[in-house]
């Protein structure tokens, strides 16, 4: 699209320049944080802090993946915090003490992969029974994924009475060791959890910009009805994004106790709010129908890098909230400004035709 | 995937008779029945194989609800449907999507944010290994926009085209699904006369591969050119069936209208007043080019009934919004009583003297979840006030008076809007309007979708409004409603003003032949109005 308009006129016009910077904000606001941050603080981009921070961003970003297959669809999900929670709760739980079959009077204690996939099946449960609470009985996906936030973080003080299920590293006699590398280890250098963010972003790259599913998340954002009597299965199609969305939360659950080699029933608290940050940063629309996986990349980057940069300058948590808060509306309110200013152009290019 | 409904009845009540005479689908004896209205009363309506059939009628004559039972978008209250002799019971619109029924909505359906090629293909896409065959889906959606001789980008946001490349994009989708029923609301509302050309070609083409077309419009003259069985509705009712080539624009005009019922609402003759409202060079541009509002300049007189004809989409109430301060982007001048108007948001409007009942009640006019009289004095709270709080007494006396000088039925004036008839809700939202104490009354389709004694009421209000020297602004899609009742009808077509006529000189035929201005192929032989 924008090949066009520079073959039209040769020469960059001011409005071309300030498209360019608006469209590429969420990218240029990455590289100023990061220009800004190693200027103060000289060991900003040293290998062990890059390597701290990405381990950092790789949680938001599996989170804000997730998050913004939903926000596509016009929805939103508040419980992916709670899953998280809940998740890393069942896993240390199944790795310390097992099944308890009362009826057979034994404990089975299940092979870690089993624990990780039985994991994962829950937290996916969790989102699609949002997703169906939504699409059943018609509730704001607000108020069901409240809902959700309640019940998830309920359940996972429940789990083990609001204690902590510490050093989840099984025994060798069991058989159920090796969940500490999830969080650990590395491959080729590169900290686990940072490989799964970048497959979870390439899956969901392609799924959005190649696969039919994909186009119908897009469709039913963009016009809800045209979607259905296109013939876009709209609960299916919703209940697979809320569980799309509960599955990227059961992993940052897995990895999160797998790093901390504990499970804390208020781990990932009010982390919702920093995934829908980081979708919002990167220039999806709350309204749903426009934005990127690529975008939300970027915005999870931005606010962890931001996060970590405003920790090693020594500001204090109070004004690391403040900043926080000011960049995500700045944000928005510069999409704002982008938005219109596209209405513009667009209107003034049909009137050239005209 | 869940287990599909039975939408075909098994083939023992198969009848050969339909399909000797053509018939691939028959809806017998159909009736609907809204919350308040019959839609449809036991319209039968036979498609033919290789045909267009037209079905013709008056706004609210129950042409879109008999479509949306076709295309499994309504299901009837009565009746069935059947497909080559074979009962059908559609659920949704999948399923008739199934079945080869096709349908191209009026109302377009299309997401904005997505592509052409994308649009096309929602729902149906091509698939190679699970992805999705982008190359061969833009290679298939060029040679759709080929077909219909037009020159669009296969990658171009359907947002950003304009509302008639939209509407090739909506026929392109579903050219796409290889029909053999489809269905066309209004397809050339909002093309220009070369494209509807082009529609046409390949509407003939589609016949000669056998699909059967049915074919909704309003444009007489082109229905009777494309057009091979007419059937007409009215009120609810099918009142005739011909062939197309047996039957001219009079008996067209002759049966939807039916016996004159114009009769039952009299104008009274009034002086009129001096100057209230002069409007000029009203200018709305339409986002992607063009005009919504082309320079528009009237006046209106204190005492005055002006009615506004048109078509869909021509502008009318783009107008009344423009008065009324809902569309701040207009430019143009606006006098009232001489003063220039220089307020641009609503409230400010309302302040003025404007006050605007909108087209759609439900959306605009009201509150559902309010009671009667909440959704009565909303517009006129502030009269209220006695300090900071409402003043009770005041707020019902007001109410009381309003119910009883409209005559709007009604046990209480707590009880929820949504218990009233459309009617007496449509007496509420003017009632609220009349609180604001306005001096220019902005009715845009008043009488939609309520009974004709509800009618004869709002029209006996209106005149009364009107002797008291309002000016009224009145938009109607009802010809004779509007022929009855206008002191001065203005027509509108594409955005301008293409006919003035006063009530005397004001017939159906002229108010046609200057709304469709700009319109069909065939309009240009028509008498044309005044103005631009």
């Amino acid at each position: 699209m924008n090949s066009a308009n520079v073959n039209r006129s040769r020469s960059l016009t001011i409005t071309d320049i300030q498209q360019f910077l608006l469209r590429g904000r969420a990218f240029i606001a990455l590289i100023l944080v990061l220009i800004v941050f190693t200027s103060l603080a000289p060991q900003f981009l040293s290998p062990e802090n890059i390597v701290i921070m990405s381990k950092h961003v790789a949680i938001n970003a599996l989170l804000a993946i997730g998050m913004t297959f939903i926000i596509l669809t016009g929805g939103i999900d508040l419980s992916v915090g709670s899953i998280v929670g809940l998740t890393a709760m069942i896993a240390g739980g199944l790795i310390n003490e097992g099944i308890i079959l009362p009826q057979f009077g034994i404990i089975a204690y299940p092979h870690t992969w089993l624990i990780v996939v039985i994991s994962l099946a829950l937290g996916t449960l969790m989102g699609a029974i949002s997703g169906f609470i939504i699409t059943r009985f018609n509730v704001a996906p607000f108020i069901a994924t409240l809902g959700m936030l309640y019940v998830a973080r309920g359940f996972a003080g429940l789990r083990n009475n609001g204690y902590t299920f510490a050093n989840i590293v099984g025994k060798p006699e069991l058989g159920n060791t090796g969940f500490e590398i999830l969080g650990a280890g590395s491959f080729l250098g590169i900290n686990y959890s940072i490989w799964i963010m970048g497959i979870f972003a390439l899956v969901a790259y392609i799924v959005t910009t190649r696969l039919p599913f994909g186009r119908h998340v897009y469709s039913i954002g963009g016009n809800e009805r045209a979607a259905e009597l296109s013939g876009v299965r709209l609960a299916r199609t919703k209940i697979i994004v809320y569980s799309i969305s509960g599955f990227c939360s059961a992993m940052v659950g897995l990895i999160i106790a797998s790093q901390l080699v504990a499970a804390h029933p208020a781990t990932g608290d009010s982390f919702e709010l920093n995934a829908i940050a980081a979708v919002v940063l990167g220039g999806t629309s709350l309204a749903g129908g426009r934005g990127s996986i690529g975008g939300t990349l970027i915005g999870a980057f931005v606010i962890g890098v931001l996060g970590d940069g405003l920790v090693m300058l020594g500001v204090s948590s109070f004004w690391q909230q403040v900043i926080k808060g000011a960049v995500i509306v700045f944000a928005v309110i510069i999409d704002q400004v982008q938005a219109r200013m596209q209405e513009k152009i667009a209107l003034q290019k049909q009137q050239a035709i005209k | 995937m869940s287990v599909m409904p039975p939408i075909l009845d098994s083939a023992s009540n198969l009848t050969l008779s339909a399909e000797d005479n053509g018939v691939i689908l028959s809806a017998q004896n159909i009736t609907k029945i809204f919350p308040g209205t019959v839609a449809l009363d036991d319209v039968s309506f036979n498609v033919y194989k290789g045909k267009v059939n037209v079905l013709i009628g008056e706004n609210g004559a129950g042409k879109s609800t008999l479509m949306k039972i076709l295309a499994g978008v309504e299901r009837p209250t009565h009746g069935k449907i059947q497909l080559d002799g074979r009962d059908i019971h559609l659920k949704s619109p999948l399923d008739a999507t199934r079945l080869g029924i096709g349908i191209i909505y009026q109302e377009l359906n299309l997401c904005a944010n997505l592509s052409v090629m994308d649009n096309i293909y929602l729902a149906r896409e091509i698939r190679k290994n699970g992805l999705i065959a982008q190359k061969q889906e833009k290679q298939q959606t060029t040679e759709l926009i080929n077909r219909l001789e037009q020159k669009i980008d296969p990658d171009t946001l359907v947002g950003d085209l304009r509302i008639g490349q939209q509407q090739i994009v909506e026929i392109a989708k579903a050219l796409a699904q290889d029909v053999r029923i489809l269905i066309m609301d209004e397809p050339t509302s909002a093309l220009s006369a070369s494209e509807v050309e082009v529609l046409f070609r390949v509407i003939r083409e589609l016949k000669s591969r056998g699909v059967a077309i049915i074919y909704i419009s309003h444009k007489l003259e082109e229905l009777l050119q494309i057009g091979d069985f007419i059937t007409v509705l009215r009120d609810g009712k099918k009142v005739a069936e011909a062939e197309a080539s047996k039957v001219n624009v009079s008996w067209l005009i002759e049966n939807m209208v039916g016996r004159n019922p114009a009769a039952l609402f009299t104008r009274k003759e009034r002086q009129l007043g001096n100057i209230l409202l002069k409007v000029e060079e009203l200018t709305l541009p339409r986002p992607g080019g063009g005009y919504i509002l082309d320079h528009i300049s009237f006046e209106l007189r204190a005492g005055e009934i002006l009615g506004f004809y048109g078509l869909m989409g021509a502008g009318r109430s783009d107008l009344v919004d423009c008065l009324a301060g809902a569309k701040p982007q207009t430019s143009g001048k606006v006098w009232l009583n001489g003063e220039l108007v220089v307020t641009k948001t609503i409230s400010e409007r309302i302040q003025s003297g404007f006050v605007l009942v909108p087209e759609d009640r439900q959306k605009f006019g009201l509150v559902q979840t309010l009671s009667v009289m909440d959704n009565m004095l909303l517009a006129s709270l502030k009269n209220y006030l006695k300090g900071v709080f409402l003043a009770h007494k005041k707020e019902k006396e007001s109410t009381a008076h309003q119910i009883k000088e409209l005559s709007i039925r009604v046990a209480n004036s707590q009880q929820p809007i949504t218990s009233l008839s459309g009617g007496n809700q449509q007496k509420v939202v003017v009632a609220k309007g009349l609180l604001t104490h306005p001096k220019v009354l902005l009715l845009d389709e008043p009488t939609r979708g309520i009974d004709v004694g509800a009618k004869s009421e709002i029209f006996e209000i209106m005149n009364r409004l009107a002797g008291q020297g309002y000016g009224v602004v009145f938009v109607s899609s009802e010809l004779k409603e509007i022929l009855a009742m206008s002191d001065r009808i203005l027509v509108m077509s594409k955005g301008a003003i293409t006919g003035e006529f006063t009530h005397s000189e004001a017939t159906e035929g002229k108010l046609v032949a200057a709304s469709a201005v700009g319109h069909g192929p065939l309009s240009g032989n028509k008498p044309q109005g005044t103005g631009k």
